[in-house]
């Protein structure tokens, strides 16, 4: 019998740097937690412009996730399932503010929604409704930047999914559209949920796009990361909290829906 | 009520090109290697698969018919069909899985979960009603899958290798359940396996297709008797020839020889004879066999309680022997021996 030395011991080659990033990953919250003001937490928290942003942040999120999902999971349909001419423009569409930097996604979007722009004309004379500098606007933004996480995380859950129950509810006398309300849906809700978390989590962070499309009007648009970064000028203190306070949310969100769901995927 | 259908699908080098009549309350059994084309005629027949030409005609009713440009689309298709690995939805109880049908064909929720569970007590399993898919074991699983096809009452129940996911012990009472069941059902079935004994079990008329095109069509019996393939002698256990009769004698395909047959005919035709009718030799025979052809030991292989022996010829034979006789006669693959069949042991039929 051979023995393997090496079993025991990981090489360091990989192990130095991979202790290396988790330092890198944890420093920074290291840093918020030591220079937090402990003694003003509770007045901080508890000031009138932090609940507004904190709500206004958590409003905006949630309403863009809700958007997305209602538009993204049909997205991710239609790219998985459906061959047509131009799907690989339609991927890369829904590539493209992934990669893009969000304050450039936030100019587009006053480009094509604000006051003068290409849609925005028509909605500000017809219906006499004008998105940016408004609670809607931050919405908008912030689904503009998020969909992307949740349609593909859809996607490749939709892929992945066997295809041959979709057939099975055909013989049973299912439409496409009720195969995918009643099976293919309920076999890729995990897939679901962790694209809602996702996107969720990228929305209640997002900055670039929503201070340049729906500025920074604090109660109406300045969410918990445009707070931070105001913040930071005027009260370095207060920043400090609002970030922390920023982190223990996510944190929460995302651990407490990972033991139920994501941890099932 | 019957069933009508051409079908035609063409897949890169392979071809499928099948024709089938079911009558009403008949049992077809589809057999055939894996890679025949069985899967695809279901598939094709549910509308699962698009034919490249196919005319599919339920009870006077066109289904399918590429010339006409009709294609009736799968959820509107009268027709049941039960997976190879049954594929119940994991997400619903049995119960709920059985009463999905009826839920899309409009039934009340209650009204379909109530002849559900009729369905489930018909199949024995009522007391699994609430059991996730999961949890069912695979005799269950089946037999759920089977009500779930059948509770939308199609009027042809395809089933597609209904007993291959099953192990041996679970096999041969879900074989007989499934019998009763299709001898209760009123409509056309039509069932695909590549395993000989279910075929039998299950058909009221087999269909052999062999690289997309049937080979043999008959009742069980007589194809188990009368095979026309090698594939199908295989599967039945027979030694076949092909070859031309002149009265007794007929000379077999390949210079392998001659056969005596019991009698007489003139032109094509098959020579059959089960392994057990054969005998082994070390000096050629004096006894009132009258075929006997000379070889050499190729292989043997335990099977059964005996010993198949097969012998090169020409003709190569195979030879059911007891373990006794290998070892009296001191049989070894390469050994020379002689074989011998008598005349009324061999079927002969026209080609």
């Amino acid at each position: 019998m051979i023995l393997r030395l090496g079993k025991d011991r990981p090489p360091v080659a990989l192990v130095a740097p991979a202790a290396l990033a988790t330092v890198f990953l944890a420093l920074p919250l290291v840093g918020l937690v030591a220079r937090a003001p402990w003694r003003d937490l509770g007045d901080q928290l508890t000031s009138p412009e932090v609940a507004s942003a904190l709500r206004l942040s958590l409003l905006a999120a949630t309403m863009s996730t809700v958007v997305s999902l209602l538009l993204g999971v049909p997205l991710a349909w239609v790219l998985a399932r459906l061959r047509f001419p131009g799907r690989g423009v339609v991927r890369a569409l829904v590539m493209l503010p992934l990669v893009l930097p969000p304050v450039v996604g936030g100019v587009a979007l006053l480009l094509v929604l604000g006051r003068r722009g290409l849609v925005g004309q028509w909605l500000d004379g017809w219906l006499g409704m004008s998105l940016p500098f408004t609670t809607a606007g931050v919405v908008v933004a912030e689904t503009f930047v998020a969909m992307p996480f949740l349609v593909i995380s859809v996607e490749g859950a939709l892929r992945a999914a066997d295809r041959r129950f979709e057939d099975v509810a055909a013989t049973l006398g299912a439409s496409r559209w009720v195969a995918f309300r009643r099976v293919t849906l309920p076999l890729v809700g995990p897939g679901v949920v962790a694209g809602a978390v996702l996107c969720w989590a990228r929305a209640l962070g997002e900055f670039g796009a929503t201070i340049t499309f729906a500025g920074n009007l604090p109660g109406r648009t300045q969410t918990m990361p445009l707070a931070v970064y105001i913040a930071l000028e005027s009260d370095p203190e207060a920043a400090v909290v609002l970030s922390l306070l920023l982190v223990a949310v996510s944190v929460v969100i995302l651990v407490g829906l990972r033991e139920r769901w994501i941890g099932a995927v | 009520m019957s069933l009508d259908a051409a079908i035609h699908v063409k897949r890169g080098h392979f071809a499928l090109d099948v024709a089938l009549q079911i009558a009403a309350g008949e049992v077809v059994v589809l057999l055939g290697p894996n890679g025949a084309g069985k899967t695809t005629v279901l598939h094709a027949l549910a509308g699962l698969v698009l034919a490249d030409a196919a005319r599919v005609e339920l009870d006077g009713e066109v289904l399918e018919d590429t010339a006409e440009r009709v294609r009736v689309p799968t959820e509107r298709r009268p027709v049941g069909l039960v997976f190879q690995d049954y594929l119940l939805f994991p997400h619903l109880s049995a119960l709920d899985n059985v009463a999905f049908g009826m839920r899309c064909r409009g039934r009340s929720r209650t009204a379909a979960r109530e002849q559900a569970k009729q369905w489930l007590q018909r199949v024995g399993l009522a007391d699994r009603a609430e059991a996730r898919p999961a949890t069912l074991s695979g005799g269950q699983a089946q037999r759920v899958a089977l009500a779930r096809a059948l509770a939308v009452e199609p009027r042809l129940l395809l089933l597609d290798e209904p007993l291959a996911a099953l192990d041996a012990g679970t096999r041969v009472a879900v074989r007989s359940d499934l019998t009763r069941h299709l001898a209760g059902y009123g409509g056309c079935a039509l069932a695909v396996t590549h395993d000989p004994l279910d075929a039998m079990v299950l058909a009221d008329r087999l269909i052999v297709i062999e690289a997309g095109s049937v080979v043999q069509e008959g009742r069980p019996q007589d194809v188990a008797r009368h095979p026309r393939t090698d594939y199908v002698a295989r599967l039945v256990g027979l030694n076949l020839f092909r070859g031309t009769a002149r009265g007794h004698e007929v000379a077999l395909a390949g210079d392998a020889g001659s056969a005596v047959v019991p009698t007489a005919t003139h032109g094509d035709v098959f020579v059959a004879f089960p392994p057990a009718a054969v005998t082994v030799h070390r000096s050629r025979p004096e006894g009132s066999a009258r075929n006997v052809w000379p070889g050499r030991i190729a292989g043997l292989e335990l099977h059964g309680d005996l010993v198949r022996v097969e012998v090169a010829g020409p003709p190569t034979v195979l030879a059911d022997v007891t373990p006794a006789a290998v070892a009296d006669l001191g049989l070894d693959p390469g050994g020379a021996v002689w074989v011998a069949v008598k005349a009324t042991e061999v079927a002969c039929y026209p080609a």
